[in-house]
C-alpha cells in the first residue's frame, strides 16, 4: 500500500502541472487529495494480476484518411483568438537560456 | 419551495410539426421561450450567453424557408440550448472557466452543425461546472445554476444549465456532455429526460475534452421521444472524430411504443442497497419502476455487477488522469487567457494558476499524481484493470438480460453549498452513472415521481452498446406509467 500523499508530493505535482499553490492551498489540497486517494485504496488493494488493462471502451484501431487536400481553418481566424501574435505567429516569452 | 417550473410545455416534435406545416411561426415559438428566459433567468442562471438576436435571425430564416415551400429537418423551428463546452463559430465558448472567458471558436462542433441542419434554433450557451468537473454546477466560474423546482437547490451537474433550461421552460431541448453522469444526474435532479449515448455514437468533434475515453454528448428533453429525435439528429458517423462508430444505428423511433412484453430486465443489486449512500426513497422508486415493467410483461430479476463496487475509485483515477493530459493545452499560447511572466514557464504557471478554479486544479493534480512514476501501476494501471472486469461483468449479464435498471442519482437535489467543502461527498453523486461511462454503454434517466421533499427522482435504464432503440423503448414504457 502507498503512503498517504505528502505536502512535498503535492507541491511537486503542482509544479509538474504548472500550477502555483499558496501555503493554505497546499495544506487544503493535500488533505483533499489524501481523502480521494484513501478512497482509492479499495482499488489499490485488489489482486488483479493477469487482468488485461482497458484504456478505452471501443476496440481501437488506427484510423487513417485519404491523403487529400481539404479546406482547413483560416490562419488569421485562428491567430485572432491567440493572446499575443507577431508576424502571423504565436508569440511566447523567452525560451532559450531558461532554467528547466 | 420556490418553483418556477411551467405547468405545461410543448414537445420539440409538436413544434417542428406545426412550424413545418405553417401552423406556427418559428419566430413566435422562439419569443415564447425568450420571454420565459427574460422573466426567470436572473433566478436560475442557466445560461452563460443568451443568443437573443442570433436566434431571432435564425427563426426568421426558418419562417422564410417554410413560406418558400422548403421542407426543413425534424427540428424545424425548435429552440435548443447548448452546453458551453460545445464549440460555436464566433460565439463565446467558456466551458465555465475563466481561462476561456472570452474565447470565440473559429468553427462549430459537429453536433451544432447537425442541429442547425435539422432546422433547430440555437438559443444560448448553458452554464456548467468548469470543464465539466462537478455534480452540482457550483464549480462554474460564472456562478451556480439553481434548480427550477426549488431555487435553494442545485440542478446537479456538470450539465446543470442544460438540465435547468429544459426544466424551466427556457428551451424544449438542450445538449449536454456526460463523462461520469453529467447528463443523467442533472436530468434526474431537474425532472427531465437525459441520455448518455453509446461511446462513439455522437461525434465529439468540437467538444472541449475532459476525459476523452469517457466523454459523450447527449440530449435533454421533456419526453423520451424528443430525446430520441435529437439523438438521431446529432448521432451518426463523423470522419472528424476517430472514435466515431461507422456502422449505422437502427431507428430509435420505429419501435418506441412497442412496449416491454417478453423483455428480460435486470436490477443491479449493488446499486439497490449493496453500496452505501443510496437513499431508501430512490431505491423504492426504482423498485416501483421495475413493477411497472413487470406489469407490462417484462421479466424482472436482480443481477450482480460485482466490479461496480470499485467504479467510483477507478473513475476518480482514470478521469483525472485523462484530464491532466487534455488540459495541458491551456498554456496561454494559442487561445484563451494569458497572464504574463518573464519566462515561458512562468507565463504558463501564472496563466493556469489564475485561469483554473479549485476543482479543476484538484483533478489535474490528482491525475498527474496517478500517472507519475512510482504510482502509475498502483493507481492508473489498477483502475484500467477494474474497467476490464466491469466490462466482463456487463457482458455476462447482457448474455442473459436485455436491459438493466438502477437509480440515476443516489439522492434528490441537495441545497446549494451543502456539499462543496469535501470533494469526496460530491464525487459519490456519480456512483450509479459512472459504470456506463467506463464501459461506453448507453443509459438514460427518466423522471419517475418525486421524493418526500417534493423534488424529482429519476430512474436509469442501461443497455448494451448500440442498443439505444431498446433503451428508449423501456424508457418510454416507464414514462407512460409516470404520466
Amino acid at each position: 500500500m502507498t503512503e498517504p500523499i505528502s505536502e512535498k508530493e503535492v507541491s511537486h505535482v503542482a509544479h509538474l502541472a504548472r500550477l502555483r499553490l499558496s501555503h493554505e492551498e497546499l495544506q487544503l489540497f493535500t488533505k483533499q487529495l489524501g481523502a480521494v486517494l484513501e478512497h482509492a485504496k479499495d482499488v489499490e488493494a485488489l489482486q488483479l494480476d493477469g487482468v488485461e488493462p482497458m484504456s478505452h471502451p471501443l476496440p481501437m484501431e488506427n484510423v487513417t484518411r485519404k491523403d487529400e487536400v481539404h479546406k482547413m481553418l483560416d490562419r488569421d481566424e485562428i491567430l485572432d483568438q491567440a493572446p499575443v501574435t507577431e508576424d502571423g505567429r504565436f508569440q511566447v516569452p523567452q525560451i532559450l537560456g531558461e532554467q528547466p | 419551495m420556490n418553483s418556477i417550473v411551467p405547468d405545461s410545455s410543448f414537445t420539440a416534435r409538436s413544434i417542428a410539426e406545426n412550424v413545418q406545416s405553417g401552423e406556427w411561426s418559428a419566430v413566435e415559438v422562439l419569443e415564447g421561450y425568450l420571454s420565459q428566459i427574460t422573466q426567470h433567468e436572473s433566478e436560475i442562471n442557466a445560461f452563460n450567453t443568451v443568443l437573443e438576436e442570433e436566434a431571432r435571425a435564425t427563426a426568421r430564416e426558418t419562417d422564410k424557408d417554410i413560406a418558400a415551400g422548403k421542407t426543413l429537418g425534424p427540428l424545424a423551428g425548435v429552440p435548443v440550448a447548448l452546453k458551453d463546452n460545445l464549440c460555436t463559430n464566433g460565439i463565446r465558448t467558456t466551458a465555465g472557466s475563466r481561462i476561456l472567458e472570452n474565447w470565440k471558436p473559429p468553427y462549430d462542433a459537429t453536433v451544432v452543425q447537425r442541429l442547425s441542419a435539422a432546422g433547430a434554433t440555437v438559443i444560448g450557451k448553458t452554464n456548467m461546472d468548469e470543464f465539466a468537473m462537478g455534480s452540482s454546477t457550483e464549480n462554474s466560474a460564472f456562478g451556480p445554476t439553481r434548480n427550477p423546482h426549488d431555487l435553494s437547490c442545485v440542478p446537479g451537474g456538470s450539465s446543470g444549465g442544460s438540465a435547468a433550461a429544459v426544466a424551466a421552460g427556457f428551451a424544449p431541448i438542450s445538449i449536454g456532455s456526460d463523462t461520469g453522469g453529467s447528463i443523467r444526474q442533472p436530468a434526474s435532479l431537474c425532472g427531465v429526460v437525459g441520455v448518455k449515448p453509446t461511446y462513439g455514437s455522437v461525434s465529439r468533434f468540437g467538444l472541449l475534452a475532459f476525459a476523452s475515453s469517457l466523454d459523450q454528448i447527449g440530449p435533454f428533453a421533456n419526453t423520451v421521444r424528443d430525446a430520441a429525435i435529437v439523438h438521431e439528429v446529432i448521432g451518426g458517423h463523423d470522419p472528424k472524430d476517430s472514435t466515431s462508430i461507422s456502422e449505422p444505428f437502427p431507428s430509435f423511433l420505429d419501435d418506441l411504443e412497442r412496449g416491454v412484453e417478453g423483455l428480460k430486465v435486470g436490477i443491479i443489486s449493488e446499486l439497490m442497497g449493496g453500496i452505501d449512500g443510496i437513499s431508501p426513497e430512490v431505491i423504492q422508486k426504482t423498485r416501483e419502476a421495475a413493477s411497472v415493467l413487470s406489469e407490462n410483461g417484462a421479466l424482472i430479476e436482480e443481477v450482480s455487477i460485482p466490479a461496480s463496487l470499485y467504479c467510483l475509485s477507478a473513475y476518480y483515477l482514470i478521469a483525472p488522469a485523462e484530464a491532466s493530459s487534455n488540459l495541458s493545452r491551456y498554456d496561454g499560447v494559442r487561445y484563451g487567457l494569458r497572464v504574463s511572466g518573464e519566462t515561458l514557464a512562468e507565463m504558463n504557471i501564472n496563466t493556469r494558476t489564475e485561469g483554473f478554479g479549485d476543482e479543476v486544479k484538484r483533478r489535474i493534480m490528482l491525475g498527474t499524481y496517478a500517472l507519475s512514476a512510482g504510482y502509475f501501476d498502483a493507481y492508473y494501471g489498477k483502475a484500467l484493470k477494474v474497467r476490464r472486469l466491469l466490462a466482463e461483468n456487463f457482458d455476462e449479464v447482457y448474455s442473459k438480460y436485455d436491459v438493466l435498471l438502477s437509480p440515476t442519482s443516489p439522492c434528490t437535489a441537495f441545497k446549494l453549498g451543502e456539499r462543496t467543502a469535501d470533494p469526496m461527498t460530491m464525487y459519490v453523486n456519480d456512483v450509479c452513472t459512472i459504470p456506463s461511462n467506463l464501459v461506453g454503454h448507453p443509459a438514460i434517466s427518466v423522471p419517475f415521481g418525486s421524493g418526500n421533499d417534493g423534488m424529482p427522482i429519476g430512474v436509469q435504464v442501461l443497455a448494451p452498446p448500440m442498443q439505444e432503440a431498446l433503451m428508449y423503448r423501456v424508457a418510454s414504457t416507464l414514462e407512460s406509467a409516470e404520466k
